[in-house]
């Protein structure tokens, strides 16, 4: 049998693959041992405490921090070797990170356009625009935008190049119900339209009921749940997520006040 | 319309090709539009680029147009002031330039999504030496009309002269620029003042305004080992004595070689440190 191709393995591999994946600064573990799989069109939320390791677990998928040992392998690629690879594949969004504040909305979508090396770039914005109602915004500088008119603009930078992967950082943080929900609803469009795998921080847990059919959640680095968002309602007996949350989280708290 | 599916060549998911030259082409100039778009937004900030050089540049052009009438040498050197003057901002404003425009991206809070973009580091270099280049076309050409100007003093009349100074300048600013970008990257923002200061450190040591017979025997060494010393030695030979000292030039581009290598190792190992230290995500929050 003809051996496949690296492009061949790379179409095989799952969207997200951690293995034995340990993040370690100077003494205190970030991450500690963690595995999990990812399959292609799944929405997985990353929950826990502050602290609880999943902006650096994000951080790893991205290739921003490398890790102590362990691999984090997005799209087949390893991404503390071998990140260029597949970096045109996926896109991230964060409240907590901005594109530059002086320049127009459609001139930052023009740069990110070029970096990712989309093609027919005007038409792309174009279409994008529409559907994240941007029209009237795209002669604007992105500084002197609203939070929820920012948060449109960054997930239009994130969407930009049809990403395979979507790293979501609390996407609808300090943005009001209403524009909340319409993110939501067009995050849920995307994944349906493209079939696109997420990673999704939050700590919004009505968001996390809504978006995600699976929930890992940390502790310590540790993964200490894994499961459907309704069968770990149902494990531990609650009504819905947020009280599971709490219930698993102070948990965890009283263990640690027990130890010597 | 773009395909979400996996595997698919770039160009059937609607991208361009990511490797190769032209890729590499195509994402340095969208880091170079980036700037240019900043730069044209502002003109206070492209007129910030003019004001010190020119400022500078009036306030020793005068010094020189007094001494020429005290003392003898300076009667038969115009134009050694003016051209010390011009070929520091060179270095200051080139290192400045590089500098500055990577730091934008941190005061922006953007370097969290370059970091993860297709750019690669070597292109982000690359970038930001386009951009000093630019910065640096802004900044020196009004400046240096004004120089032929007010005080006759013609810069290109140096001629290929010129170019030996003005490259081997260039690249050092760059070097300094790299390890300057690398601290910045590794210690962050509080490290910014170094980017701000570092080329200062040079003014006394590479002999702007003097010959490098002038320092103590034992800072003469140090003074060897910099590119600069050897670029004003070389100016005050063109201007003095009308003679372009070819060994001068030689010399500092060989250790232009060493410095610049040095910067993009420098700037190479700060970025593993950061991305092992978790230092660039808090850069981006």
């Amino acid at each position: 049998m003809q051996k496949p191709t690296p492009q061949e393995e790379r179409t095989a591999a799952p969207p997200v693959q951690v293995q034995a994946l340990r993040k370690v600064y100077r003494d205190v573990v970030a991450v500690d041992s963690i595995d999990f799989t990812l399959r292609r069109g799944s929405v997985t939320a990353l929950l826990g405490g502050n602290g609880a390791g999943k902006t650096t677990t994000i951080a790893m998928l991205m290739g921003l921090v490398t890790p102590t040992s362990g691999v984090a392998r997005v799209l087949g690629a390893d991404m503390a070797r071998e990140r260029y690879q597949v970096l045109h594949r996926m896109n991230f969004e964060s409240p907590y990170v901005d594109v530059p504040m002086r320049l127009t909305v459609g001139q930052n979508l023009e740069v990110f356009g070029r970096l990712y090396g989309v093609r027919t770039l005007g038409q792309r914005i174009g279409e994008i625009a529409q559907e994240l109602r941007l029209g009237d915004l795209l002669s604007r500088p992105y500084g002197r935008l609203s939070a929820g008119q920012k948060t449109r603009v960054s997930l239009a930078k994130a969407l930009l190049n049809a990403p395979e992967l979507l790293l979501l950082d609390e996407p609808t943080a300090s943005l009001d119900p209403d524009t909340a929900d319409w993110v939501r609803t067009r995050l849920e469009a995307y994944c349906r339209e493209r079939a696109a795998t997420v990673v999704l921080a939050s700590h919004n847990m009505a968001e996390v009921e809504r978006l995600a059919d699976r929930v890992i959640m940390l502790e310590k680095g540790r993964i200490v749940a894994d499961a459907t968002p309704q069968a770990l309602i149902d494990r531990f007996g609650r009504r819905n997520l947020e009280e599971t949350f709490l219930a698993i989280a102070r948990r965890g708290q009283a263990e640690a006040e027990l130890q010597p | 319309m773009m395909s979400g599916a996996g595997g698919l060549l770039p160009e059937q998911r609607g991208l361009h090709e990511q490797t190769g030259l032209a890729a590499s082409a195509r994402r340095v100039s969208a880091m170079v539009l980036r700037h240019w778009y900043v730069i044209r937004s502002s003109w206070p900030r492209t007129a910030e680029l003019v004001y010190w050089p020119l400022v500078q540049m009036l306030t020793w052009g005068f010094l020189q147009s007094y001494l020429a009438q005290a003392t003898s040498l300076a009667g038969r050197a115009a134009g050694l002031f003016i051209g010390a003057v011009l070929l520091w901002d060179i270095l200051v404003r080139g290192q400045l330039g590089f500098s500055i425009a990577f730091l934008e991206e941190l005061w922006s809070r953007n370097l969290g999504h370059l970091m993860m973009s297709p750019l690669r580091p070597a292109e982000l270099i690359a970038s930001l030496i386009v951009v000093s280049l630019v910065k640096l076309t802004v900044a020196m050409v009004p400046v240096a009309l004004m120089a032929y100007w007010f005080f006759g003093f013609n810069l290109l009349g140096l001629g290929i002269g010129f170019a030996a100074l003005f490259a081997n300048l260039i690249v050092m600013s760059w070097s300094m620029g790299l390890i300057s970008a690398g601290v910045v990257l590794r210690w962050g923002l509080g490290a910014e003042n170094f980017a701000w200061l570092v080329a200062f450190v040079l003014l006394p040591l590479c002999c702007v305004y003097y010959p490098v017979a002038t320092l103590p025997g034992w800072l003469q060494p140090v003074a060897l080992a910099l590119p600069p010393t050897y670029v004003f030695e070389g100016l005050r030979a063109l201007v003095v004595n009308h003679t372009f000292e070819a060994g001068y030039m030689i010399k500092a581009l060989l250790l232009n070689l060493v410095y610049f290598g040095l910067g993009a190792g420098a700037f190479a190992f700060f970025l593993r440190q950061a991305r092992a230290s978790g230092s660039l995500v808090q850069m981006g929050e």
